[in-house]
């Protein structure tokens, strides 16, 4: 007797189920309201906005220094790349350089963060598609890492570590060594969990040809960072508009062929070992000097200075009760976070505050792909979906 | 001591003035101003062509801005309009930015350009709920982040920092 193969569809009524808020797979409190054709997704709505904590009002109501720790609770698996966007944007608007081993502190910082999100991408991601066993080889490393930030910040996950006009304080004695011996010893360990993942057949099987992101759709609906890259645009903007120092470093863009969730996959694993190649050639040309400007109107005086002299006491409480007086006019600066173009809108009025204050962020504009890549995939792909474009709500939501 | 002012920002891209020049010969009187701050180019449009000029600098070989960005809006309550409209453009042939602005006063309504780019959805939406304006013709006018029987519009002016009461 020869058998006949259902056909996945049900064919029969469609259902409307709740996928979230809380759900394991969908990385924080995205609600996706899924109407279901037996295991076909028909149409996918998803409702964001649970974690909306009304950042951009807040900001008009702090001054520039006061928002920094705000940055940190946006991305939260990589803040210190969110407070050196932030930084930078006001330092557009002040027009003002930070010395340049602020720089390359802020470059180590970018790419620690980037690593560090890409580690939990890849452990969620893996954990998702059943494979724990990863999952605990890069919460490992991304433990390590944590330590790294503790080290430099002085906590784990709410560093407020960038100032405007360079950073809250210097490396740590014997930072650079400890960190370089972690640097020396971490492409293994990517090595060793490719060799778990990209030619395992399960995960092949379920993640290529999965999530198609066409390259005219991606730009049409503004996905940036690796989703964008992995649908085979070469655009990032450490090299399409360079800041801080990103010129003066040698690294490779990662490019995508097919956009599916195994390109992603591809795409983000070489950006931690091309992150990997920027920070041996920061910590190997860490410049010395300082890392703040010498400007007492923008940073806060040093301690010891406010307890002994008059002017610098004057300087520091200006600043802490009134901020600095930021030039009337409007800037945008963006930077290549680990999930794409963060940027950040400033209109000034004058004053200590801005006037509105817009935060683009790559989570939200990307999270908008899902609903067409969500039509016609299965139940069970949709979670490799969400993974694969690693969304963060801290940052979705603001 | 005061920083030296950077040299970064001193000059606008050739690429995103050649845009707000092209725009100015095309759209004439629609174009009411072209700013320059920190090497940023915003050109200032009447809100009435906001759609056919976005069409133009995404469609146009020798912009294509194909990427929208950023849209978003500001509330004043003290100006001779009401609320100014932002949208932050990228090309990738000439990797140029350009912001272009539109202002409405004495009306909250503006076409929707999710025809133009459909990653205007999200944005138009969130545009909507936080300020208040109204997109014309978008599919799906919902609010995104507040919740839908919420009242007000937190980003404007008048709203309170501590909200409204519980």
């Amino acid at each position: 007797m020869a058998i006949t193969r259902e056909k996945l569809e049900a064919g029969g009524e469609a259902v409307t189920i709740n996928m979230g808020p809380s759900h394991p797979s969908t990385h924080g409190v995205l609600r996706l309201l899924l109407v279901l054709d037996g295991e076909v997704v028909r149409k996918c709505t998803p409702h964001i906005g649970y974690l909306h904590r009304g950042m951009e009002k807040l900001a008009e109501h702090k001054t520039y220094h006061q928002f920094i720790p705000y940055t940190d609770r946006l991305d939260y698996l990589a803040p210190l790349s969110n407070n050196c966007a932030y930084v930078m944007a006001v330092e557009k608007l002040l027009d003002i350089d930070v010395p340049p081993r602020a720089n390359a502190i802020r470059v180590l910082c970018c790419e620690l963060s980037r690593i560090s999100a890409h580690l939990l991408w890849l452990g969620t991601h893996a954990v998702d598609l059943g494979a724990l066993t990863v999952f605990f080889y890069t919460f490992r490393e991304r433990e390590i890492l944590y330590d790294f930030i503790e080290l430099l910040t002085g906590t784990r996950m709410t560093t407020s570590y960038t100032r405007v006009g360079g950073l809250a304080r210097d490396l740590p004695p014997g930072f650079l060594d400890q960190f370089q011996a972690w640097v020396k010893r971490f492409p293994k360990e990517i090595d060793e969990w490719e060799a778990l993942l990209t030619h395992n057949k399960i995960w092949v099987e379920r993640t290529r040809e999965v999530g198609i992101l066409k390259l005219d759709d991606a730009i049409d609906l503004g996905v940036t960072g690796p989703s964008l890259r992995a649908s085979g645009k070469e655009w990032d903007l450490r090299k399409a508009e360079p800041y801080a120092g990103y010129d003066d470093l040698d690294f490779e863009i990662p490019v995508g062929t097919v956009g599916d969730v195994y390109d992603r996959y591809l795409v983000r694993l070489e950006e931690m070992r091309q992150s990997v190649r920027i920070l041996n050639q920061i910590i190997a040309k860490m410049p010395d000097g300082p890392i703040l400007v010498d400007d007492p109107k923008i940073v806060l005086p040093p301690k010891e200075n406010v307890l002994r002299n008059m002017e610098e006491l004057i300087h520091q409480f200006i600043i802490v009760t009134e901020s600095f007086d930021a030039p009337v006019g409007e800037v945008y600066h963006a930077i290549e976070a680990p999930k794409g173009e963060l940027g950040f809108y400033i209109k000034s009025e004058g004053g200590g505050s801005p006037y509105r204050l817009k935060i683009r962020s790559p989570s939200f504009i990307n999270l908008q792909a899902i609903v067409k890549l969500a039509e016609g995939s299965m139940v069970s792909d949709l979670v490799a979906i969400i993974a694969s474009l690693d969304p963060v709500m801290g940052e979705v939501d603001r | 001591m005061t920083a030296p002012k950077s040299t970064r920002w001193e000059k606008p891209g050739d690429a995103s003035v050649r845009a707000a020049q092209a725009l100015k010969a095309r759209f004439g009187d629609a174009v009411i101003e072209t700013a320059v701050f920190r090497g940023e180019v915003t050109v200032l449009v009447q809100p009435a062509r906001i759609v056919e000029i976005c069409n133009f600098l995404k469609l146009d070989p020798d912009h294509s801005f194909e990427m929208l960005i950023d849209l978003t809006g500001i509330h004043f309550l003290d100006r001779d309009w009401e609320y100014e409209l932002l949208y932050h453009l990228y090309s990738f042939r000439s990797n140029a930015r350009l912001r272009v602005k539109t202002r409405l006063a004495e009306t909250n309504r503006i076409a929707t350009v999710t025809g133009v780019w459909r990653g205007a959805d999200w944005q138009e939406r969130e545009a909507f709920d936080l300020v208040g304006v109204v997109f014309d013709g978008h599919p799906d006018l919902r609010r995104i982040l507040m919740p839908e029987d919420f009242e007000f519009h937190p980003l404007r002016r008048d709203f309170p920092l501590e909200g409204h009461g519980a």
